[in-house]
């Protein structure tokens, strides 16, 4: 069985993102990039189902810049076995996404797609119910837990109440939680192992899929700044100030 | 142009999630229908009827909708969804699994956490984890949009008298089937509706701690009941206590932060609280940056204390 992961490139999760003073978007110069933390989990369940036994192969795709190349090499040395990068310097939202991947998805004839739950730098998560979506194929969310026996994926998922279990059947669609695995770290000699597979560049239009945006970005502002509180001495003075001053008990 | 509304429920009741959505559905367009789609949610299609502002309450009732699985209701959301301009649902766990599976049917984008309704086309958004708000503009013929609650105030629940309209349901076909569910019990406000919110992070120390020093205080102040991720993840609490840019997004009265640093995924997560108290014993934690009230003390000391002064 074949497992397809989607990886995205994004400004790292430790950076305090600043908005350009023409407000036309971020400033991603000379920023941190990583990948997607809730990718990075796709990609090491991925290869966990395969150290098990239960997948043979694991492709992981990107979409985006020449630079998601680096992303691609990262999920390859925490074990995918080939990339594929949908090389393209168009924005690419979530429909658009989810049309490459089912385009790619259809030609590997994989049987598990697995996606992070959402991008930390557009926070949309949309891509993996749009790909099940486009694919007819049922979906497993925010997964805590996959457990794939007898052509069937049971999946844990977070959901707000607590946790809820579904099975489906395969071909299935997963977007991951945080706690779902934790990733292992690089080692150097995987890194090095990473060099030499395969890495497939392609351009949207050899899939024949509409990537035109439907959304468009007329300004990005700061949010608006909280006022400077006041630190106060022990916890009777606190009283006082939410009796008080804030009036909230 | 007209807008139609997902309901949030459980099959007994309707969750206070749909009146925020309602809210933003009738800044889209004045004429606001809501779907309620369960199995014997009768209770829940009668409190719909009652909402302020709502037009027509549209039942779909099978057993196959009774666990709001994202495939049989995402078909019955498509049944109707070419009679409306919008389709608004609350950006809960139950909207964000659902919505874009029907914005990718029709072939439109959607628009997550949506925070402002600008006019019919334009919408405001935070993205980077609240660090920037986007202004947007849908050029497709339906908006689909989740809405995030904190940035609507909920309609009434009372003084409206909607029509009921049963809706046949679409032939089941789905691949998914339910197997079970284990929910968090408790008898506090629901941690996205409380107006009183007390979280506990990893300053405390472990799960015990969290239940000798946190519980107690929520309890004097009728709290719910919040966590970081960092709390999460060292199993103090469970999953639906996280309270960040990956988990709930809240904007209580009060939210009195117990030992948390103050990540910026956490503080994506409860900055558009009205008043923010942290408590923690690192004066450089990032946390009182965006507290109106902070205090660096040893957390067990100072939290009995403000439990007994509060009790």
């Amino acid at each position: 069985m074949k497992i397809l992961v989607a990886v995205k490139r994004v400004v790292d999760y430790n950076v305090k993102v600043r908005v350009k003073s023409d407000n036309s978007g971020i400033d991603i110069a000379n920023v941190k990039m990583s990948m997607n933390p809730f990718d990075e989990i796709a990609v090491e369940e991925a290869v966990r189902l395969k150290e098990a036994g239960v997948a043979a192969e694991v492709i992981v795709v990107s979409a985006g810049p020449t630079q998601c190349q680096e992303t691609l090499r990262t999920a390859l040395a925490i074990g995918a076995d080939r990339a594929i990068l949908v090389e393209s310097d168009l924005e690419l939202q979530p429909l658009a996404i989810a049309k490459i991947l089912k385009a790619l998805a259809q030609k590997e004839e994989a049987q598990i797609i697995i996606l992070g739950k959402q991008a930390i730098d557009d926070d949309s998560n949309q891509t993996g119910q749009m790909l099940a979506s486009l694919m007819d194929l049922p979906q497993g969310t925010f997964a805590s837990k996959v457990v794939v026996a007898d052509g069937k994926v049971t999946v844990t998922r977070e959901v707000d109440g607590g946790l809820e279990t579904i099975a489906l059947t395969l071909p299935a669609v997963i977007t991951t939680d945080l706690r779902l695995n934790e990733p292992r770290y690089v080692t150097l000699p995987n890194i090095m192992k990473a060099k030499k597979k395969i890495l497939e560049i392609i351009k949207p239009e050899e899939l024949g899929v509409d990537i035109a945006p439907r959304l468009k970005t007329l300004k990005v502002e700061e949010p608006p700044k909280r006022s400077a509180g006041v630190m106060v001495a022990d916890v009777a003075a606190l009283v006082e100030k939410l009796k008080n001053e804030a009036k909230v008990i | 142009m007209s807008a139609l509304v997902i309901a949030e429920h459980d099959n007994l009741s309707l969750k206070v999630a749909t009146l925020n959505a309602i809210a933003a559905a009738l800044q889209c367009s004045p004429e606001v229908d809501v779907l309620v789609a369960g199995s014997n949610a009768d209770a829940v299609v009668a409190a719909a009827t009652q909402v302020a502002g709502v037009r027509k309450v549209i039942h779909a009732d099978a057993p196959s909708l009774a666990d709001q699985l994202a495939e049989p209701l995402a078909a019955q959301i498509l049944a109707i969804a070419g009679h409306y301009t919008h389709i608004l649902a609350p950006a809960t766990a139950n909207g964000k699994n659902v919505l874009p599976r029907v914005a990718a049917k029709l072939d439109v984008a959607q628009l997550s956490d949506v925070t402002k309704v600008i006019s019919s086309d334009i919408f405001e958004r935070p993205i980077y984890a609240g660090n920037a708000i986007a202004t947007v503009q849908s050029v497709d013929p339906i908006k689909v949009i989740t809405v995030r609650t904190t940035g609507f105030d909920p309609v009434s629940s009372s003084g409206g008298s909607a029509a009921i309209e049963k809706q046949e349901v679409t032939t089941d076909t789905s691949k998914s089937s339910f197997v079970g569910r284990e929910l968090t019990k408790s008898n506090r406000p629901e941690l996205t509706a409380a107006k009183i919110i007390v979280s506990g992070g990893r300053g405390l120390g472990s799960g015990e701690k969290y239940q000798e020093l946190v519980v107690p205080l929520a309890d004097a102040l009728g709290a719910a009941l919040g966590a970081s991720r960092a709390a999460v993840d060292a199993g103090y609490v469970p999953n639906d206590y996280q309270v960040g840019q990956t988990g709930k997004i809240v904007a209580p009265q009060l939210y009195v932060a117990v030992g948390i640093s103050g990540a910026i995924q956490h503080l994506a997560g409860m900055k558009d609280s009205k008043v923010i108290v942290a408590i923690n014993k690192d004066p450089d934690a990032p946390i009182f940056s965006v507290a109106d009230y902070g205090l660096v003390a040893d957390l067990f000391t100072a939290i009995p204390e403000l439990t007994k002064a509060l009790g």
